[in-house]
This record gives C-alpha cells, structure tokens and sequence, in this order.
C-alpha cells in the first residue's frame, strides 16, 4: 500500500535523474518521460480505488510515528485531485513532445518537467504543512525554469514578474508556518487540525487568514492575480498551457485543505465569498477587455478559480462537493483550451484576434475541439461545467446565498460571451490584418499541425468529455470528498493512529 | 583576451585542492553524528573546484574534470531516490534508515547508517549544480590562460 502513496512523488524524480544524465538524448529522455507519468497515471487510479474502497490512505516517510515525521496522506479529494492532474500532465507532456521547438533543442525541458510533475504530486498528498510548502518550492522551482524556456526577451521580463511574486508568497508562506508553529509546536496537518481548535479564536482567526493570503496569491484570487495574465501567456504553449490547468489549482488546493481541516470555518464566509464573487466579475470582465486568446483565456483562469472559492464559502457538503467537481472538471478543460490555442499558434503563427480568421474552414478539428472545450467552460448543458456550476449554484440557492448565485450566473453568461468573441474571430470571420503569412495564402487552405499535438489535445478533450458522460459517479466521489473534507475524523484517525 | 596567470595562487590552488577533496569526503562520511554531512561536504568540493576556476578560468575547470555537471546532477537524484526505494522494495518505509556494519579487513569493523547513501546523493547534486553554474560562468570567455603568447 505504501508503494501507491510514494509512486507518484518517486518516479517523476527517479525520471528526472535519468533524463538529466541522458542530457543529448532526446529519444530517451522522452521515453522515459512518458513511461514515467503513464506509470503515475495508473498508481494514481490504483489509488483512488483504494480511497474509495478502504477510506484515507496514509504512510509515515522514514517510519518516523505521524506528529514528528513526514505523513504522506491520500483522501478522495487528494485521490481526485491527483489522477485528473497526472492525466493532464501526461496528455501535455505528449504534446509537448509534438511541438516543434519545445523539447528538441531544450535538454533540460524533460527532467524540469518531470520536477514539477513530482511537486505537484507532493502538493496533493502531503499531511504536513511545511512539506505542503517544500512541494511548492519543488514546483516553483521548476516553473521558473519552464516559464523562462527559450530566453525571449518578453518571457524573462514577464518571468522576472512571476518569480518575485512566488517568492514573496514563499516568504510569507514559511512565515506563516512559523507562526503556527510558534502557537501550536507541530506542522503535521492532522495534529495541526486537534491543536489549533484549542487556541483563542483571536491567533485562529489570524493564522487562517495569514494563510488565506499566501494561498491566495498562488491561486490568484482577487486581489491578488495580478500577476497571472501576465507573465502565463508568454511561455511555450504547452508550459502556459500546464501552468493554467495545475499551478492556481494547486493553490485552491491548498486553500481548502487549510479552511477545512485546519481552520474549519474561521475566516467568515462572507469575505470568501465577496472575494470569489469578485475574483469572478473582475477576471471575466479583464478576459472581456482582450483581444487576443492566450491572454483571454489567462483572465479566465482567474474568473472560474472564484466558481471554487464560491463552493468553498458555502462550507455546506454540496458547496465543497461542488467546488471538488468544478476543480475535477476545470483542470482538463482549462488545460484542452490552451492546447487548442497552441494548433492556432502552430498553424497560423498567431493568437491575436484580429490576426487569424476562417479557422473552421482551415482546421475543421482544431475548431470543434476548441468548441467543445469553450462551451464546457461556459457550463453549457450538457458538458462538465455545467455539472460543476449547477452543484455549485444549487448549494448557493439551499444556503440562501442568492446576491452571489446571481453573480455567478452573469459571470457565466460573460464568459460564454468571451468564448463566442474568440470563436466569431478566429473560427468564423476572415483575419483583418493582412500581413500575415496565414493571410496570404488563400482563405480555404487546409492547415496542418504535428500529429502528436493533434492527438493530445483530441484526448484531453476526450477526458473532458468522460468527466460530462460520468458526471454522475465522478459527482457521488466529489461529495464523498466533501464529506470528508468537513469531517475530518477519519483523516487525523487514520494519520494519529 | 588572455590574461596572465597568478603563479602564486596557481600553486596554492593545486597544493590544497586534493586537500580540499579529502576535507569534502571526511565531512561526507563524518556527517550522520557529527557536523558535517551531504550537503556541507558538497559545498566544501565545490569550493575546491572553485578555486580551481578562479585560478585558471573555465579551461582549468574542465582540465580537472571530464564528466559532466550534468551527470553529477542525474547521479546524486537517483542515488537519493533510490535509498528511499531500496528501503521499500525490503519491506520497511519509503527512506527508512538502518544501520550497516560492513567489515573491511585493514579498517576493521565500520558501522554507518543507510542514510550515508542520501547524503552521497546530496553531494552529488551540490556538486553538479555548483559545476553547472561555474561552467556557465566559464563559458564567456573560451581563452586559455595557459596558452603562451609569444
């Protein structure tokens, strides 16, 4: 069983250390990269069957008993959590591999990938609040080096942005571990979860919203996603593409596991839920403003993560069950639309609106999986979005929460909007500017990508479209998963022993 | 470019970098009870190869090793990782430690822990990553100073 929980935090940098020694040999690297994350995709299905059968998994790192050493621990919402995102990952990677340019003059691009990969698994499976924050400084690490792959001269600058935001989080991040360690003596979650309940509500009510803060910048909640659609879109669309559906998820993550096991309830609902309504309008509202679809679907990253903050405000069984199978739904789709994105790039060497156009008589496929992504995020009946905001508005309405339920529905009329905006200019219409090498050549011409990125983003948007065919299982575990995340005895049992 | 070479410094250099290889594995294996261990013994070698560099540029640097920083980096991971796994696949915990008697004839009896083998790793790693940037550095200027000119 042990083997299930250490998998996938090993072998990604098992991989690492070998596609680093097999520095020149892409063919290798590649391999074993693949090989890699298929095997974690399967530990991870293994895993989530083992949740759903014999309840929390967990094992002590090195044998140390849980308050003193390291816990790795597995509940649903981890489980969940965990296999979405190492099929992302692995359907990336794979595009990755297609895409010209990405991989092949890049030695490091494998092993770095293969590092975040490890950290993001960690991010999911730790109990122990500063290892959470050992997997962030593993991933950022690695994000820094991906984001700045390649050297142009927009990437550094807007790379430059990134890194001093992440490190002033981590800063903050270790900070704030220190505090609760000061008031409490542990960092281990599940004993965090008894010992904090008993100081005053004052140091509660401050660490929880200390941390609030710290998670809140990675995952780019308002106020603090200013630096998202910035510095995402000018990175390799692959590496955009990964960072959109993982990296701010990571952060939600986080922030639920923290308000739920650690700090039930103690930041009050309305500031959660006047930051999600926010998060929401002013994301969608900047993604409305662009013109171009990197940077559109960048401001709707940080629109959908206030959906997630808006289930977890709730703090009612079908808000965070809601908020878990918006996440499950959101880290593919999320992901599938920028690989779209990135066959319009490929093909036409552009992203900009006024640019490319008549993309649907070009590329009849990139077209319909772009569509079928587009309207799954807009939650349009009868795609996983609309499964994941039904949950969530239907657990607003029961709560009486109905300002912000109102809210949510016109965010979501908007980001149809958006989506129609991106459609009627790059799929139907012609492009405007005339100097483009796609404009040259006449209006009908079939466009070709590499057929390795065709069939990666054909099978994310496949996995986006089981998430819809079995909405109904995958909603049964999510409630499960909130179950658990508001009644946490289970979790500290199965950790304490 | 080429500028002349300190020969004090240069002899220096050489007189104690094998010292300070000694010193760097001393505190390597001196590490798991005493001050030292992985990551101090590492730094320690890349002081060494440091020194190396400001002596004698990058040329001197790749002179007195051929592998790559690279492979120093791939190596100390797989030596890290796979400790942990080794102690899995016998039946204890992902990196549970354990104590190693080993008897080596002329030394006698030689107790260490399992972790040795992680801290190996750690060296490794620092190693590699301090080569890796000294290299980078190296790469501006591709004269060799020991290149007489007449």
């Amino acid at each position: 069983m042990s083997v299930l929980l250490v998998l996938p935090i090993a072998l990604p940098l098992l991989a690492a250390a070998v596609a680093i020694i097999a520095y020149n040999q892409r063919t290798v690297q590649r391999i074993i990269a693949v090989g890699a994350l298929i095997a974690v995709v399967i530990d991870a299905a293994f895993l989530l069957v083992a949740v759903e059968r014999d309840g929390v998994q967990s094992i002590q790192v090195g044998a140390w008993a849980a308050p003193i050493g390291i816990t790795l621990v597995v509940d649903m919402f981890s489980a969940l959590m965990l296999i979405i995102s190492m099929v992302t990952v692995l359907s990336v990677l794979i595009y990755a591999i297609g895409q010209p340019g990405v991989d092949q003059d890049q030695p490091v691009f494998h092993p770095v990938y293969l590092v975040m990969t490890a950290g993001v698994a960690l991010s999911f499976t730790t109990g122990d609040l500063f290892n959470l924050f050992v997997a962030y400084e593993i991933t950022l690490a690695a994000s820094y080096v991906l984001i700045t792959l390649g050297g142009r001269r927009e990437q550094i600058r807007s790379g430059m942005t990134y890194i001093i935001i992440n490190l002033l989080a981590s800063t903050l991040f270790v900070v704030g571990i220190a505090w609760v360690y000061a008031a409490t003596g542990t960092v281990n979650m599940a004993d965090l979860a008894v010992k904090i309940a008993q100081l005053p509500a004052g140091t509660q009510t401050a660490l929880s919203m200390f941390l609030l803060v710290v998670f809140g910048i990675k995952a780019a909640i308002f106020p603090l996603f200013f630096w998202l659609p910035d510095s995402y879109p000018t990175a390799r669309m692959p590496v955009t593409a990964v960072f959109a559906g993982l990296l701010t998820k990571v952060g939600v993550y986080s922030i639920i596991r923290t308000q739920t096991l650690l700090f039930p309830q103690h930041v009050p609902s309305t500031i959660l839920l006047v930051c999600a309504g926010l998060t929401m309008v002013i994301g969608v509202l900047g993604a409305i403003a662009q013109n171009d679809m990197k940077r559109i679907l960048s401001f709707h990253i940080v629109s959908q993560i206030g959906y997630m903050i808006l289930g977890l405000g709730l703090f009612s069984v079908a808000g965070v069950a809601g908020t878990v199978f918006f996440i499950f739904h959101q880290i593919p789709v999320k992901t599938a639309l920028f690989l779209a994105t990135g066959l319009v790039e490929e093909s036409t060497g552009s992203t900009a609106l006024s640019k490319v156009g008549g993309m649907i008589r070009r590329t009849p496929l990139v077209a319909g999986l772009f569509l079928l992504a587009a309207l799954s995020l807009a939650g349009i009946p009868p795609f996983s979005g609309f499964v994941g905001k039904l949950g969530i508005i239907q657990a607003g309405f029961s709560a009486g929460e109905y300002a912000i339920v109102g809210v949510s529905l016109l965010v979501s009329l908007l980001t149809l909007f958006s989506m129609i905006k991106i459609w009627n200019g790059v799929f139907l219409g012609t492009a405007e500017d005339p100097t483009l090498r796609l404009a040259a050549s006449t209006g009908e011409t079939r466009l070709s990508t590499p057929v390795l990125m065709r069939g990666a983003t054909v099978a994310l948007v496949g996995v986006t479209l089981a998430v819809a065919l079995f909405a109904g299982p995958i909603f049964d575990l999510s409630e499960r998963a909130a179950q658990s995340l508001l009644d946490p005895s289970d979790y500290i049992e199965k950790v304490l022993g | 470019m080429t500028q002349r070479r300190s020969v004090i410094l240069d002899l220096c250099v050489q007189a104690e970098f094998h010292t300070l290889l000694l010193l760097s594995l001393y505190l390597l294996f001196a590490g798991h009870n005493q001050p030292g261990g992985g990551f101090a013994g590492g730094l320690v070698a890349s002081c060494a190869f440091g020194l190396r560099f400001v002596a004698g540029g990058g040329q001197a640097l790749s002179r007195s090793i051929s592998i790559p920083p690279t492979t120093f980096l791939g190596v100390g991971m797989l030596f890290a990782i796979l400790t942990g796994c080794v102690s899995l696949l016998s039946g204890h915990e992902f990196l549970e430690s354990a104590i190693l008697s080993v008897d080596l004839m002329v030394i006698g009896k030689v107790k260490t822990s399992s972790v040795l083998f992680f801290d190996i790793g750690v060296y490794l790693v620092v190693l590699g990553m301090s080569l890796l940037v000294l290299e980078q550095l190296g790469e501006a200027d591709g004269s060799d100073p020991d290149e007489v000119q007449p």
